[in-house]
């Protein structure tokens, strides 16, 4: 791109290349500030904004931010761009882009269509002229629908991720979260545990631990112990029920080998995740998270804002076709994220991007105790997602995880939006609940008589 | 408690016999769906607690006395970070040493010559966890380390992050670094230390170079665990000469709790 110029009342904005006028057009957030991409006042960042509404489309294909020679996400971009579904935009630029996603006309079925025709530059280029309604809006035409044991992503659903985490990994103390949220109604999207240490055995101790439960009460969900990848593969070796292969992502080549992967290893335990065909109504076998700010704490960002970065590793998301996405977006601290304002907004551009790529977004909806947040910034984040169609958030118990030490979204929290937006959990989990006797058929949840629910077994051991 | 919850119109949790097992926020009941008051205020309390250790000061003076007396040498290095704001808005500058520091540093280098461990000390996000428990690891470490492997006198370093340990180690050309710090303040957790290693740690190394072992505190890791997660995985590094992701932790709790039976 050549250098564009724009007059706003006798002074000129010039930005000298996509880059500059991506980093700049960004809304504002301390990581950019930081690294010297943003922009730097307010005129500037609308100035470059005015600037980007016009650029086309197609520029983003003829000129990666990222050089394709050194980058195997550039690549993987640009390798894998379906022309022919970018093909109802092609000669758009941002702005009418924009105004081509608002139409009434431009519905779920386009917008699927049209998913594989988009790249993570597109996408986040448009989130930066798009308000944060428009985010919503856009977002909750998206249908994306992923299925291992249950189905997640239907119209009107909106599922969790059960967080048992513990300090230690104590397997009562794991289990004894763990059945909570079942009776929270909580898991529906995974029962996932982040271990405390990268412990191979303790990851099949893990394992096996929500894999009992699981089978012994046949619950329509799927188990998750959220380890590096490369101990995920050791596991499937030796034979533990591994049902989903997370791993935390990057948009750059450079960001991903501080994670300590690369294509090739997330396609070996692609292939191992798939060849042990534990799905029962789908094979999606992958569970990714993001978040803004990772490439640039890698020094992986080569001078690219934090949000397409972040964009960018949703490319890598989806050439294996995930159950799950989440960006743990208020997690990375304020450093990147400084205020409720500043994660509310990361979070509804992550979502947006996502979805518009194709991929079953959900959200940790999170803060940390040195960022300038509160619970009451998620619940206005909280709230948003359930206007904006999110996938699933998470639950854990009161919404403070023992183990990672910060604050996300709570079994109870779930209740709330299920009761304020009539939104339910994926259908197979739903009428497990319901058959027994969790909640009644508006999701609301049966106090038991006595205590005697029906896991009331697997408490019982538990105590003994 | 701040408030005492009990009404005939809220909802029990029946399984309040399961909190023994965990500190987290299990069996609290709801209203509706929703939290209770007395449970919502008392997070609230735990958040301004936990907010309230983040900016609080760090005494290094307190760490150089359990060093002293622990009978470790010692020297004071900096960060280029001015202030807490800074150090929570600049990360960059907590990973880097100033020049005098550095200097300071392979001067002294050169007295020391080459030895294999180097503990460097930080405050990191929470002051309480490395006055805590840092020097108790670090004296753990040498007991069970000492035979075998040489120590350089400790770096303490205020407003460091975990990288400033490869800048510590690139000088020193230690053959290993591990850097004690305070973690993030949980809500329950303010006073929780993580110890981050690395074999052959230089400038350009990664987060995927390192091995970390976290929650340090009475009731998270315990400390003597702690040590000796750490020491067995440092044997490893030294004997397989690599650190990171290929250096996999194989001890389960119940190892630990085998060799080491805690109450």
């Amino acid at each position: 791109m050549e250098p564009v110029t724009l007059e706003i009342a006798g002074r000129h904005w010039t930005f000298g290349s996509l880059k500059e006028l991506m980093g700049k057009a960004s809304p504002m957030r301390s990581g950019d500030v930081t690294a010297g991409c943003a922009a730097s006042c307010d005129e500037e960042r609308v100035a470059a904004q005015m600037l980007l509404a016009e650029v086309p489309l197609r520029t983003f294909l003829e000129e990666p931010l990222i050089p394709y020679e050194k980058d195997e996400v550039t690549r993987l971009i640009v390798d894998t761009h379906d022309a022919a579904a970018f093909a109802p935009v092609k000669n758009l630029s941002v702005g009418e882009f924009r105004n081509w996603l608002l139409r009434y006309e431009t519905d779920a079925a386009a917008l699927s269509a049209l998913a594989p025709g988009l790249t993570p530059e597109m996408v986040a280029a448009v989130s930066k002229v798009c308000s944060n309604q428009d985010l919503i809006l856009i977002a909750s035409k998206c249908r994306v629908v992923t299925a291992f044991r249950d189905t997640i992503g239907l119209p009107g659903r909106l599922s969790t991720r059960l967080q048992p985490n513990h300090a230690t990994d104590d397997l009562k103390g794991i289990a004894a979260s763990m059945l909570e949220g079942i009776l929270y109604g909580c898991g529906d999207a995974v029962i996932g545990i982040n271990p405390a240490t990268d412990s191979v055995p303790m990851m099949q101790e893990l394992l096996k631990l929500i894999d009992e439960l699981i089978h012994r009460y046949h619950i329509p969900t799927q188990s998750c112990v959220l380890a590096h990848v490369t101990n995920a593969i050791e596991v499937m070796r030796s034979g533990t029920p591994v049902d989903l292969v997370f791993q935390s992502i990057a948009g750059t080549e450079i960001a991903n080998k501080v994670f300590g992967i690369n294509l090739n290893v997330l396609d070996e335990a692609y292939d191992a995740a798939l060849s042990l065909k534990r799905g029962t109504v789908g094979q999606n076998v992958m569970y990714f998270e993001t978040g803004q700010g990772s490439a640039l704490s890698g020094r992986g960002d080569w001078g690219v804002d934090m949000q397409t970065c972040e964009a960018r590793a949703y490319a890598v998301a989806r050439r294996y076709k995930p159950l799950l996405v989440n960006t743990v977006v208020g997690f990375i601290g304020p450093e990147y994220l400084y205020d409720g304002k500043q994660i509310i907004r990361a979070g509804l551009e992550d979502h947006f991007c996502a979805k518009l790529l194709g991929l079953p977004m959900g959200c940790d909806i999170c803060y940390t105790n040195h960022a300038e947040a509160d619970q009451n910034d998620m619940d206005v984040l909280m709230t948003c997602f359930a206007a904006a169609g999110l996938t699933y958030q998470m639950a854990i118990p009161g919404g403070d995880d023992v183990m990672l030490g910060y604050q996300t979204t709570s079994y109870h929290d779930i209740h709330y939006v299920r009761q304020v937006f009539g939104k339910r959990p994926a259908p197979e989990f739903e009428a497990w609940l319901e058959e027994m006797d969790l909640v009644d058929a508006r999701q609301r949840l049966i106090t038991s008589k006595g205590g005697n629910h029906a896991l009331i077994g697997y408490q019982r051991e538990l105590v003994a | 408690m701040l408030l005492s919850a009990t009404s005939a119109n809220l909802s029990p949790d029946t399984w309040s016999a399961l909190k023994r097992f965990t500190t987290a926020r299990i069996a609290m009941g709801r209203a509706g769906g929703s939290l209770r008051t007395a449970n919502l205020l008392d997070f609230r309390l735990a958040h301004a607690r936990a907010r309230d250790a983040v900016h609080a000061p760090f005494s290094p003076k307190v760490v150089d006395a359990q060093l002293g007396e622990a009978g470790f040498d010692f020297v004071h290095a900096k960060s280029t970070v001015t202030d807490k704001l800074d150090y929570l808005l600049h990360p960059e500058r907590g990973r880097i040493l100033d020049g005098d520091s550095a200097e300071m540093l392979l001067a002294k280098s050169v007295e020391w010559g080459v030895r294999d461990i180097s503990i460097v000390i930080s405050d990191g996000l929470s002051a309480v966890a490395a006055e805590s428990h840092a020097v108790a690891v670090a004296k753990g470490l040498r007991d069970e380390l000492g035979d075998t492997f040489s120590f350089y006198p400790v770096v303490v370093v205020p407003f460091g992050r975990v990288k400033i340990a490869d800048a510590v180690s690139d000088i020193l050309q230690a053959r290993l670094v591990i850097i004690l710090l305070g973690e993030r303040p949980g809500l329950g957790s303010p006073d929780s230390l993580s110890a981050y290693f690395t074999y052959m740690a230089r400038n350009s190394s990664v987060d995927s170079d390192r091995n970390c072992v976290s929650n340090i505190r009475p009731l998270g890791m315990p400390i003597p665990w702690a040590v000796r997660k750490l020491s067995v995985l440092i044997r490893e590094s030294f004997h397989r000469q690599i650190s990171g992701t290929a250096l996999k932790d194989r001890l389960t709790l119940d190892d630990l709790q085998r060799m080491l039976p805690l109450n």
